[in-house]
């Protein structure tokens, strides 16, 4: 899977970070590259969202040391906004909801942005309409959810659907997706799975962070890594993951297993 | 990376209209005294009755007391200090705009009012006041074809003294408060409406208030009068340079509404509102209410308030005529050390009046934001209803929010809602806008001018587009 095409598209390295002086990511490498699909594990609060949100730009981490590059560029330097406009996409864990604001208007201002960017035209009203139609099968979602406001009173799933309806049509280069799977049922996770998988190209990566093999049974990932205090303890391929499923991360802890799968 | 608190950045933008235009004028010496009102009066050419109601007013506005129970906490001002009359030099009997100062088009350019032939407005006429006179009213022949008077109030006080008389100080009686008696006693300038019987105003009015010199006070006045069966939309606008005192901003408003005819008043208010350690400023003290006199008849406020270092205004409607509405739409955006205490009276005396409030106050800053509002069924108003409406935005841990919601019933049979909701913008929202490619400030405007939707809606199709880009202008750099 890893073509001589391939390119680098995010290069971190021996990042450190903390929030409200906390240290929290203790030195995370990590390297991601076009046409991968990395799975994140690991147990609550061994950093694997703070390392999302940084990714994402979240005023509330300081970064210590480390860099990121994204694509070549220094990541670490640029506004969230900027970020999302060059091709990083966050799915949030917990979508915000936000009042008053048209769910339409908000996909399609977004949109626009991160077309400019790219050097293409900004979609008026009516071809915004037809391309947002289109993409919602990709997660089956109702139109009617368009009329809304951003996330206000949409369930749990309804939420995760429409940040998989953000990725459709942002088309992002990196897709970092925290715990898009947690409190789902079977059908609205197949769906989110498909949707991911549909837009899984040789040209972008997607990153899933993710507590669970059951999203893994659905969307096979090249890489697992597994974080613990802060930092990716082991890599492997999908067997890592069924390997964590059957032993629990426990088994982390156990230095006697340490040479296996390597 | 973002700094620390980027909300109040997106809320903090430089005043724009903060300019002096550099003209000779003429100002008469600083105080009040009755010398002082029959010099104001005879400058004006004053038939006696006016000069008779300004003296009343006077003589009752001695006895009267400056309102505290806002608490706006500012130093209590020195009536003696304040010039009651300024005036550009240049000659004020206007036949033409070519006679106006040129100085005078280009201070309304500048603040995107053109008043020149070839740039006016198209389907809106202007009535501009700068300091205490009206320098220019717009396409005041157009409207004369189909009978509507748009002018100066004081050239409608020397045109058309009977209808002045017959109507001046009925709404808003010269002793019914003390911001009112004083501009009863001093009123400078400002814009008198006349819509006769059975004609619907084909454009939209709009009055322009400029304040450009620093120790005057602004005292205008508007008298709107829609005859049965008319109709007509009316907007207001304000903006004044940026002086380190405070100056006095004394209004009232008269709307009287007859059988089945609608007045709509808009009001954009962006007075120099202080800097951010709240030094200068307008204090703005305004009486507005409108009389729906006849049976069906309908007079709609709605307002969008951002300026001002201090507001002080009650839009307020007296549902006298049987089945008359009243409305008030109304945003109030305070930033930094700006005080806000808005709201309207619906005062139900007819049967089955309704009224409709919504009121939506957004603080940022330091500043408070207060909704004060009170709706009253009187014991004709049978089957009468109300509907109101009063939402807070909070920007910032600084702010405060305050709703003052004043019910009393003394009918059975009347229905009075009120629904209230406070809500912030969180940092969690911010972050999440910008993560999808939306600038900062980009994304508290869109979430400001979705709270304010319901209210935006109201205002005339040419103000709502500039009603929402002045709200984010305000809120660059802090909220919106």
């Amino acid at each position: 899977m890893i073509s001589k095409d391939t390119k680098l598209i995010l290069d971190i390295s021996d990042l450190h970070a903390s929030v409200e002086d906390q240290p929290i990511l203790q030195g995370v490498n990590l390297r991601v590259h076009s046409g991968e699909i990395h799975a994140l594990m690991g147990r609550n609060g061994c950093g694997k969202s703070t390392l999302a949100k940084i990714l994402a730009g979240h005023p509330s981490y300081k970064v210590t040391s480390g860099q990121v590059l994204f694509c070549g560029q220094d990541l670490l330097a640029m506004e969230p906004e900027e970020r999302a406009r060059l091709g990083v996409f966050l799915g949030f864990q917990y979508p915000i909801e936000i009042p008053g604001v048209s769910n339409l208007e908000f996909l399609r201002v977004a949109t626009n942005a991160r077309r400019q960017c790219r050097g293409e035209e900004e979609l008026d009203l009516f071809d915004f309409e037809d391309f947002v139609i289109d993409r919602l099968k990709i997660v089956q979602m109702d139109p009617a959810f368009l009329e809304r406001s951003v996330n206000e009173g949409f369930s749990g799933g309804e939420k995760k659907r429409n940040e998989i309806l953000q990725m459709a049509l942002l088309e992002p280069i990196v897709s970092i997706l925290d715990e898009t799977d947690s409190g789902l049922d079977i059908d609205a996770l197949r769906v989110v799975a498909s949707g991911v998988k549909q837009l899984a190209n040789p040209d972008n990566a997607t990153l899933l962070i993710t507590h669970y093999q059951r999203l893994l049974n659905e969307i096979t990932p090249h890489f697992v890594h597994v974080m613990a205090a802060g930092r990716i303890l082991r890599t492997g391929g999908p067997e890592l993951a069924l390997k964590l499923e059957q032993a629990g991360y426990d088994w982390l802890d156990d230095p006697s297993l340490d040479q296996e799968g390597e | 990376m973002s700094s620390q608190n980027p909300v109040q950045e997106v809320v903090s933008q430089p005043y724009k209209y903060g300019f002096i235009t550099d003209i000779e004028t003429e100002k008469i010496d600083k105080g009040i005294n009755e010398d002082v009102i029959r010099l104001i009066s005879s400058k004006k050419e004053e038939p006696k009755f006016l000069l008779e109601f300004r003296l009343r007013a006077y003589r009752q506005w001695l006895k009267m007391k400056e309102p505290d129970w806002a608490k706006f906490g500012y130093k209590s001002i020195d009536y003696q200090d304040i010039i009651y009359y300024a005036a550009p030099k240049k000659d004020q009997k206007k036949a033409s705009l070519d006679e106006v100062d040129p100085k005078l088009l280009e201070t309304f350019d500048k603040l995107g009012i053109p008043l020149s032939e070839q740039k006016r407005l198209s389907n809106v006429a202007v009535d501009a006041v700068f300091d205490s006179v009206s320098i220019a009213t717009t396409y005041k022949e157009k409207l004369a074809e189909s009978g509507v008077i748009f002018c100066s109030i004081g050239e409608a006080v020397n045109e058309y003294p009977d209808l002045v008389e017959k109507y001046l100080g009925t709404v808003v009686p010269s002793n019914d408060n003390f911001f009112a008696a004083l501009n009863s006693a001093v009123f400078s300038d400002g814009s008198f409406v006349f819509i006769p019987k059975d004609v619907q105003c084909p454009m939209e009015l709009s009055s322009y208030f400029r304040i450009n010199s620093g120790d005057i006070g602004q005292f205008e006045r508007t008298l709107i009068i829609a005859e049965e069966r008319s109709s007509v939309s009316y907007l207001e606008g304000c903006t004044a340079p940026m002086f380190d005192t405070n100056t006095l901003h004394a209004a009232v408003v008269e709307l009287v509404a007859l059988d089945d005819s609608s007045i709509k008043y808009s009001t954009v208010q962006n007075w120099y509102s202080g800097n951010e350690e709240g030094i200068g400023g307008i204090y703005n003290f305004v009486t507005k209410r409108g009389h729906c006199r006849g049976d069906r008849s309908k007079i709609s406020w709605s307002q969008v308030e951002t300026g001002s270092a201090i507001t002080w205004k009650y839009p307020s409607c007296v549902l006298q005529g049987q089945d008359s509405v009243g409305e008030f739409y109304s945003v109030a955006l305070t930033n930094n050390l700006q005080k806000a205490d808005t709201g309207t009276k619906m005062l139900h005396v007819g049967p089955r009046t309704r009224s409709t409030i919504v009121s939506k106050g957004i603080s940022a800053g330091n500043s408070t934001n207060s909704y004060r509002g009170l709706v009253q069924m009187g014991p004709k108003a049978k089957g009468a209803r109300n509907y109101s409406q009063c939402d807070s935005m909070l920007i910032g841990d600084q702010a405060a929010a305050n709703t003052y919601p004043y019910i009393r019933s003394q009918q059975t049979e009347a229905n009075i809602e009120h629904e209230a909701s406070t809500c912030r913008i969180s940092e969690d929202q911010l972050f999440y806008l910008q993560s999808r490619g939306v600038g900062q400030e980009e994304a508290v405007s869109m979430m400001v001018s979705g709270f304010c939707r319901d209210v935006f809606n109201q205002l005339p199709m040419e103000f709502a587009a500039e009603a929402d880009k002045l709200l984010a202008l305000k809120l660059e750099g802090s909220v919106g």
